[in-house]
């Protein structure tokens, strides 16, 4: 099963493990994750997602297929939050399910990293005099 | 044709607004546009890299543009 969700609302942990869990899947690894308080030594106020949702689901959902096809993990759940977030807040999950450790850790991995390089989701970090669109300029 | 480029992320402001509409020749590549757009928007060409989408599907340089496709311009990506 995969799942995939774009959200305005706070995320939840608990529902995503709870929605993932099947009685044939024996391992579950999880990335959350969350706002920072500074970036570079600078303290973050707070940061703006934005995204471009149809495509962004449509990215999303061949993540998780590719993590099934390679991994031959059972279940996949990834959740991102968009619209304003402050330190702390949780900015995106992941959980995956399967029989054993291994793979449920290996595609985890590759979600995250995967959803860093093609997701069209942005982030824009809101500094006390300032502001920048992360990862724009060289 | 005229056509429509979704702008996203820094693009927007670049563009001053969500999207642009532009009249451009009936016969253009992906290339083509970022031609004319890095024309219209330098600051583009400051941009660590950039891609563009049709109809939701990141675009190879080569692909033709066609009347009605969503176009959509994707500045380096930054969820997670």
């Amino acid at each position: 099963m995969l799942e995939i969700k774009i959200s305005a609302e706070a995320l939840d942990i608990v529902h995503c493990l709870a929605i993932s869990k099947d009685l044939e899947s024996g391992g579950a690894a999880s990335f959350i994750g969350s706002v920072r308080n500074k970036t570079k030594g600078k303290a973050v106020i707070r940061l703006e997602f934005e995204c471009y949702e149809a495509m962004a689901i449509k990215e999303m959902r061949k993540i998780a297929e590719e993590a099934i096809s390679i991994y031959a993990v059972r279940n996949v759940v990834i959740q991102h939050r968009v619209g304003i977030l402050y330190p702390g807040d949780v900015a995106v999950i992941i959980v995956v399910n399967d029989g054993h450790r291994d793979s449920v850790f290996d595609a985890c991995r590759f979600i995250i990293d995967t959803l860093k390089k093609t997701v069209p989701i942005w982030k824009k970090e809101i500094f006390e005099n300032g502001e920048e669109w992360v990862s724009a300029h060289p | 044709m005229k056509i429509t480029v979704l702008g996203f992320g820094i693009a927007k402001e670049f563009f001053g607004s969500s999207e642009i509409h532009l009249e451009v020749n009936d016969v253009l590549d992906v290339r083509g546009l970022r031609v004319l757009l890095e024309g219209k928007y330098p600051p583009l060409t400051k941009l660590k890299s950039y891609m563009l989408a049709i109809n939701e599907e990141y675009a190879e340089d080569t692909q033709i543009i066609n009347s009605g496709d969503e176009i959509a311009l994707i500045p380096p990506v930054s969820g997670g």
